[in-house]
């Protein structure tokens, strides 16, 4: 302890008091963040549950209704449809958004030229403000001039009608989320792949392993604390998705992109119903914080791996 | 392939030296999947041309065509914007639809809203997230662990779970009834408590040699003293991490500043753009979104090589 540091030069402090200044100051330190924590995180985190359980206009007292809250919420038949839809487009965000930038990730780092550019170039959208990326995304699927279009009709095939049907509207927005975010897993796939040691690639040669062997019984298993990570966190990240169906389709056509997110956002600002929307809150929380724990406990592993 | 046509036509040696021709391309110094042995057979190194030729054009579609379109889309006039099929190049460049998505859309005070954001926000990062992991990893204090736990304990909580209730304490803030809607401080504060910042911040001051602390308190420095001329001098690459996350993250934010700054005058680029998409004609519309993405993409051709240690180095979080 910091105690036993104690100056030497026979000041008459005694061991009590050095230790109560050292916890003064410390605590002077951390006021700041502990203020800033108390107020816009940890109780938040409390009022979301008492919430869920109150009826509240902000104006008479709340009052409690238990579980009532959520019954409302699970009765909603769009509840239902959004949550489909967020499993939906997790899976197949996870499908493109998740296999894509390692193969990405594996392609690049065979490659010996361009590597500058090639990774400049694909981490450029994720540079892009989100919303910006969104909305250049929706003229791009404007079904009169828009761009995918054009580039359709210019190999010969009919024009689709992307974000106005319902059978297409998902896996649009789908597209625009990998586009903006493919950077960033490859690039964290190919520091982890240059981390692979080669000896083992010859070995597994000289064992007579081709190529898509190598890459099962090498590649993969030294990389899977970062693939199990990765896939934990974007797991996380596309289950709360909400820029895309707010600026893309407003949760249309029939309620095809409403996502979980959208779905509280418009319970809390469209219908007044904070109540009903901090339940949604809490579920989408219970199922989150299975993904979360998983998460600190492998990257926990892997920090530990490393050092 | 461009490999045999660069051959001087006068090596007839190299014929007969058969498919291991010395070039220095492809004995690298790290072994990947694929062995050096094969890039440099015959169709070993046809096979890697073709495909660097492949990923390099279809990246360059895929990655950079979008950004070009989203450019030169601007620069042309309403009726060529218009114009089926479209022309590749502006047959006449104009920068009216900037000019008018400038002044119309008032991209200039988003701008200084934003930048404002952002800036005030890794302030009040730098100083209250770095002493708080200062005083956690060289002070010591009791219960410090709670303190810390409870901190990384918010990482469990995606933001948008506690949205709705965040929004309410901004809204009126517990114990002081104050209302920071529409006020900066719903950006600033709010940005400090980040789990992951504390825990970047802390697990790099738990490097810093105890000595070097020691030896500062043997001269009878302040622990304020020691923060500031023994730990900051010696955290300038975390610093560099913290600020350019921070930065980036308030930059490109979308639900919080929808939420805490619905007033017109005091969004966010982002938002502002956002809130007149049904108001503006395309060709303004695409100007603004150039317009908005060029500081980002100015400080990424800044600070790119940071950027991309950052991302791989010290966070994961996406």
């Amino acid at each position: 302890m910091a105690v036993a540091t104690r100056p030497p030069g026979g000041r008459s402090h005694s061991r009590w008091g050095l230790a109560v200044r050292r916890n003064l100051t410390a605590y002077g330190f951390l006021s700041g963040a502990l203020i800033c924590f108390a107020f816009f995180s940890w109780y938040p985190m409390v009022r979301g549950f008492v919430l869920s359980l109150q009826h509240n206009n902000f104006v008479d007292p709340p009052e409690w209704v238990g579980l009532e809250n959520y019954r409302t919420v699970l009765a909603d038949p769009v509840f239902q449809t959004a949550w489909v839809n967020t499993v939906v487009y997790t899976l197949l965000a996870l499908l493109c958004g998740y296999v894509v930038p390692f193969v990405v990730a594996l392609v690049l780092n065979e490659l010996r030229h361009a590597r500058g550019y090639l990774r400049f170039v694909v981490y450029l959208p994720v540079m892009l403000p989100p919303a910006v990326a969104v909305l250049l995304f929706k003229w791009f699927y404007d079904p009169g001039p828009g761009l995918f279009n054009q580039v359709l009709g210019l190999v010969g095939l009919p024009g689709l009608s992307w974000l106005d049907s319902s059978s297409t509207a998902l896996i649009s927005l789908v597209i625009v989320s990998t586009w903006m975010n493919l950077g960033t897993g490859t690039l964290i796939y190919l520091a982890a792949l240059q981390s692979v040691p080669g000896e083992l690639y010859e070995a597994a040669e000289l064992d007579g392993a081709g190529f898509f062997r190598r890459i099962w019984h090498v590649t993969i298993p030294q990389t899977r604390l970062i693939l199990l990570v990765m896939l934990l966190l974007q797991i996380i990240a596309t289950m709360q998705v909400f820029i895309e169906p707010y600026l893309l389709t407003g949760g249309g056509p029939e309620d095809a992109t409403m996502s979980v997110v959208y779905l509280m956002y418009q319970y809390a600002f469209v219908y007044d119903d904070f109540g009903a929307g901090s339940a949604m809150g809490v579920m989408l929380m219970l199922v989150l914080m299975v993904f979360s724990a998983a998460y600190l406990r492998f990257s926990r592993d892997d920090t530990q791996e490393r050092s | 392939m461009s490999v045999t046509a660069t051959r001087p036509p006068a090596a007839p040696a190299a014929k007969t030296g058969g498919p291991r021709r010395p070039r220095k391309v492809f004995s690298s110094d790290h072994r990947t999947v694929v062995s050096p042995h094969h890039l440099n057979t015959l169709w070993g190194r046809r096979i890697y041309w073709a495909v660097l030729v492949l990923v390099v054009v279809v990246f360059t579609l895929v990655f950079l065509f979008p950004l070009y379109w989203m450019v030169t889309g601007a620069m042309k006039t309403q009726e060529e914007f218009l114009r089926l099929p479209p022309t590749y190049f502006p047959s006449s460049v104009t920068l009216e639809s900037y000019t008018q998505a400038w002044e119309l859309m008032g991209l200039g005070k988003f701008l200084l809203n934003t930048f404002q954001y952002a800036f005030g926000a890794l302030a009040f990062t730098l100083a209250f997230d770095v002493a708080a992991a200062y005083a956690l990893s060289k002070l010591r204090p009791v219960f410090g662990n709670v303190v810390l736990l409870a901190m990384l304990s918010t990482l469990m909580i995606p933001p948008t779970v506690i949205l709705l209730p965040a929004y309410l304490t901004v809204k009126d803030l517990p114990l002081l009834q104050l209302d920071l809607l529409n006020t900066p401080w719903a950006i600033w504060l709010p940005t400090v408590a980040n789990g992951f910042t504390v825990f970047l911040l802390k697990r790099f001051f738990d490097g810093i040699p105890r000595e070097l602390i020691e030896a500062a308190q043997i001269d009878g420095a302040s622990a304020f003293r020691i923060l500031r001329s023994v730990v900051l001098p010696i955290s300038r690459p975390i610093l560099g991490v913290v600020s350019i996350l921070t930065v980036t993250n308030v930059w490109r934010d979308f639900v919080w500043p929808l939420l805490v700054l619905p007033d017109p005058e005091r969004m966010t680029i982002s938002v502002g753009i956002a809130s007149l998409r049904f108001n503006m004609p395309q060709t303004t519309m695409t100007a603004a979104l150039v317009i908005a993405s060029i500081p980002t993409i100015v400080v990424f051709l800044a600070f790119q090589r940071h950027i991309m240690a950052g991302l791989t180095a010290g966070s994961l979080k996406g």
